[in-house]
C-alpha cells in the first residue's frame, strides 16, 4: 500500500498567518512572520491559556487577511502539546466552526495538513484551515521543569519555539499547490534520552523522506528546499547520514531545519535549535510560505517531525517513537 | 520491531555534540565554592553577632539566611540563571534543594493554592525528604543494635 | 582565616565536581544527583567519616546536601544513644527539622507572592 497521496489539481493554499513570541522576534526569519508578540502571556492568567489565545488570534488573523467569515470555512483541524491538547480546543472555543483536534507531536501541523488535502480532494469540503501552536513555558512546565528551577540545559538540548501558524487550504486555484504528501509511520531506533530529541526522530524523518522519494520516483534535488520540521543541527547531520546509507543524497539540494531557520542558534543559545509544533507551522506559513510566493522555491518538500514522548513513558523508561509527515508544495 | 538499532545508537553518541567537561566541571567548581564560602562567612558575621547563642543555634540561623535567600533568588528568576551556568555547582548545596522546593510552588499556584501549590512543592526535591528521613531511621536502629560498639 | 576559607571553597567546589562529573557522564537528573549525594553523606556519617571532612572544610562540608545526610544520620545516632529506639525515628527529622520546616515556609510564601517568568 502507497503511503503516498496524490491530490491532483485540487488543493492550493489561499493564505497563510503567522505569530511569534519575543524570542523568535529575535531571530533570523523574523521578518517574515505576521506578527510579533512583545508579552508571551498575552495579557492572560497562565501560559496555557496563553497558547490558547496566540492560536486563536492567528486564526482569527488568517480569516481577515484572506476576508472570510467563519461561515465560509469548512473546517479547522488543529493542535498543539498541552496535555489532551488543551490549548487548541479552548483557542476554537472563540470561533463558530466545525473543529478536528489533532495529535502527531511536533508533527502535528504535517498531519493537519495532510487530513484538510484528503478532505478537500475528496470534494466534501471546500475551505479547510490548519494550525498548530506552541508555547516555550507551557512545554517546559508539562516535559521539563518548573521556570525558575535552577538546571542546567545540555547542549544537546533544543528550544520550545513560542509560535503559531495557520494555512487556509481550498479547492479554487492559487499560487501554490499541494501536489502530493507521505504520511509517515512509527519508528523507533531505541533511543531514550528525552534531551535528544533530534536523534529520536532522525530515523522517522529519512524513512519518510526515502518512502516519499520511492514512491514519487524523485531524487532530492527535485525539491529546491526540504525542510524538516525541529531536528537541531544534531538532529539533521544525523538524517543526512543515514539518509546516505539508504542511498538518498542530499548534496545537491538545499536541506534544512526549521527548528534552525527560525533561531540563531549560538546568539540565542537554543541548543540544537527550535522545537514544538509551532515550529513548522510558523516557520513554513511565515518564511517558505512568502519565499515560494517571491519564487525563490519553486518545489518545497515539509517533513514535520515529532517525538512521541508523554510524561508516563519517560518516566517508565520506554524509547522514544519518532514520526514524521511529508508535504510536497508547488508553486505555479 | 522495537529492537533498539545499534549502529544508530552508535552513531548518535560519535556525531551529536558532547557536553564540554572542562568547562561545566570548572564553573561547577567556582560556583559550589563560592556558595558554600557564603555560608561560612554568614556562620563567621553570626558569630560575632549573636555572642550568646551556641555553635549549633548559628549554624541554624545560617540554614534559615541561605534558604531564604535562595528563595527571594529563585522568586525574582535569578536562580535559574545562576543554575545554568553553575549546574551542579548550584544543585548539591542546600539552595539547590531550596530552589527544587520553591520553584514548583511558584509554577503550581496557578492550579490553586492547595492542590497547585501545596501539592507540587515537593514535586522534584520530595525524593530527598523520603530518601533522607527513611535512611536516618536505618542509621538510627542499626546503631540501637550495635549500641555497645559506640 | 584566608585559609579557612579556602579550605571550604576547596571542600564545597569538590563535593560540587563530583556530582557535575557525574551529571556529564551518566544524564543522571538533577532530583537522582541530589538523593545519591543525600546517600553518600548518610553513610560517610553513619561510619563516622564526615565530621573530619566537615573539621577540615566547615560550610564546605555542611552547606551541600551531603552536609544535609550527614546530619540527618548525626540525629538519629544522637537520638538512639541519648532515647533508644524513639530516638532512632525522631532524631534525624529532629536535626534537620529548621531546614525543612524554613524551606517550606519560604517556598510557601514566595508560592504566594511571586509568579513564574518566561525566559
Amino acid at each position: 500500500m502507497s503511503q503516498t497521496k496524490f491530490f491532483q489539481n485540487s488543493v492550493f493554499i489561499q493564505e497563510t498567518a503567522s505569530i511569534v513570541g519575543p524570542k523568535e522576534a529575535d531571530g533570523p526569519i523574523s521578518g517574515y512572520f505576521d506578527r510579533k508578540l512583545e508579552d508571551d502571556l498575552l495579557g492572560q492568567k497562565t501560559y496555557e491559556l496563553a497558547e490558547s489565545k496566540l492560536h486563536a488570534l492567528t486564526i482569527r488573523l488568517l480569516l481577515n487577511k484572506a476576508k472570510l467569515n467563519e461561515k465560509d470555512i469548512d473546517l479547522c483541524i488543529g493542535g498543539d502539546l498541552t496535555d489532551e491538547i488543551y490549548c487548541s480546543n479552548f483557542a476554537m472555543r472563540d470561533f463558530d466552526i466545525p473543529f478536528l483536534g489533532m495529535y502527531s507531536a511536533c508533527a502535528t501541523f504535517g498531519a493537519t495538513l495532510i487530513s484538510a488535502a484528503l478532505y478537500i480532494y475528496s470534494g466534501q469540503m471546500n475551505k479547510v484551515v490548519c494550525s498548530t501552536t506552541s508555547h516555550f513555558s507551557s512545554a517546559e512546565r508539562q516535559y521539563r521543569f518548573p521556570l525558575e528551577f535552577g538546571n542546567q540545559r545540555t547542549p544537546l538540548a533544543q528550544w520550545t519555539v513560542t509560535g503559531c501558524g495557520a494555512s487556509l487550504l481550498n479547492n479554487k486555484e492559487g499560487h501554490i499547490k499541494l501536489e502530493s504528501a507521505t504520511i509517515g509511520k512509527i519508528v523507533d531506533f531505541g533511543v531514550s534520552d528525552v534531551n535528544n530529541m533530534g536523534a529520536a526522530m532522525a530515523p522517522a524523518a529519512m524513512k519518510t523522506i526515502l518512502s516519499h522519494l520511492e514512491e514519487t520516483s524523485r531524487d532530492a534535488d527535485y525539491y529546491d528546499l526540504i525542510a524538516t520540521g525541529d531536528l537541531g543541527d544534531g538532529g539533521l547531520q544525523l538524517l543526512k547520514e543515514i539518509a546516505k546509507d539508504e542511498g538518498i543524497r542530499f548534496d545537491k539540494t538545499n536541506c534544512t531545519d526549521c527548528g534552525i531557520l527560525i533561531f540563531n542558534r549560538e546568539a540565542q543559545k537554543v541548543g540544537q535549535g527550535g522545537s514544538g509544533a509551532g515550529c513548522s507551522s510558523a516557520v513554513f506559513n511565515g518564511y517558505i510560505y512568502n519565499k515560494m510566493i517571491e519564487r525563490q522555491y519553486r518545489n518545497v518538500l515539509l517533513v514535520p517531525t515529532g517525538a512521541l514522548i508523554s510524561k508516563t513513558s519517560s518516566l517508565q523508561g520506554q524509547t522514544i517513537p519518532g514520526i514524521a509527515h511529508a508535504i510536497s508544495f508547488e508553486r505555479i | 520491531m522495537n529492537e533498539p538499532n545499534k549502529e544508530y545508537l552508535k552513531l548518535i553518541k560519535e556525531k551529536m555534540p558532547k557536553t564540554k567537561h572542562f568547562s561545566t566541571i570548572v564553573r561547577a567548581f567556582i560556583i559550589g565554592g563560592l556558595i558554600c564560602c557564603i555560608g561560612e562567612a554568614l556562620n563567621d558575621i553570626y558569630g560575632l553577632i549573636f555572642k550568646t547563642l551556641s555553635e549549633d543555634e548559628i549554624k541554624s540561623i545560617v540554614t534559615i539566611t541561605i534558604i531564604l535567600i535562595t528563595a527571594i533568588l529563585t522568586s525574582f528568576g535569578i536562580y535559574d540563571k545562576i543554575g545554568n551556568f553553575g549546574g551542579a555547582g548550584s544543585i548539591i548545596p542546600i539552595t539547590g534543594f531550596a530552589n527544587a522546593v520553591v520553584s514548583p510552588a511558584i509554577e503550581h499556584k496557578k492550579e490553586g493554592i492547595i492542590l497547585g501549590l501545596c501539592s507540587n512543592m515537593f514535586k522534584i526535591a520530595g525524593p530527598i525528604i523520603v530518601v533522607g528521613i527513611t535512611s536516618s531511621i536505618c542509621v538510627g536502629i542499626f546503631v540501637l543494635f550495635f549500641k555497645g560498639a559506640f | 582565616m584566608v585559609l579557612t576559607y579556602l579550605q571550604v571553597f576547596i571542600t564545597g567546589g569538590i563535593i560540587c565536581v563530583l556530582g557535575q562529573i557525574l551529571i556529564n557522564l551518566t544524564k543522571l537528573t538533577p532530583a537522582r544527583i541530589l538523593v545519591m549525594f543525600l546517600l553518600i553523606g548518610v553513610l560517610l556519617e553513619a561510619i563516622g567519616v564526615y565530621k573530619y571532612i566537615t573539621k577540615f572544610g566547615g560550610a564546605g562540608a555542611s552547606v551541600p546536601i551531603t552536609g544535609f545526610g550527614a546530619a540527618l544520620a548525626k540525629g538519629a545516632i544522637d537520638g538512639t544513644i541519648s532515647d533508644g529506639l524513639l530516638g532512632s525515628v525522631s532524631g534525624g527529622l529532629e536535626a534537620v527539622a529548621v531546614g525543612i520546616s524554613a524551606v517550606i515556609f519560604f517556598a510557601f510564601v514566595s508560592g504566594i507572592l511571586a509568579s513564574s517568568k518566561t525566559k
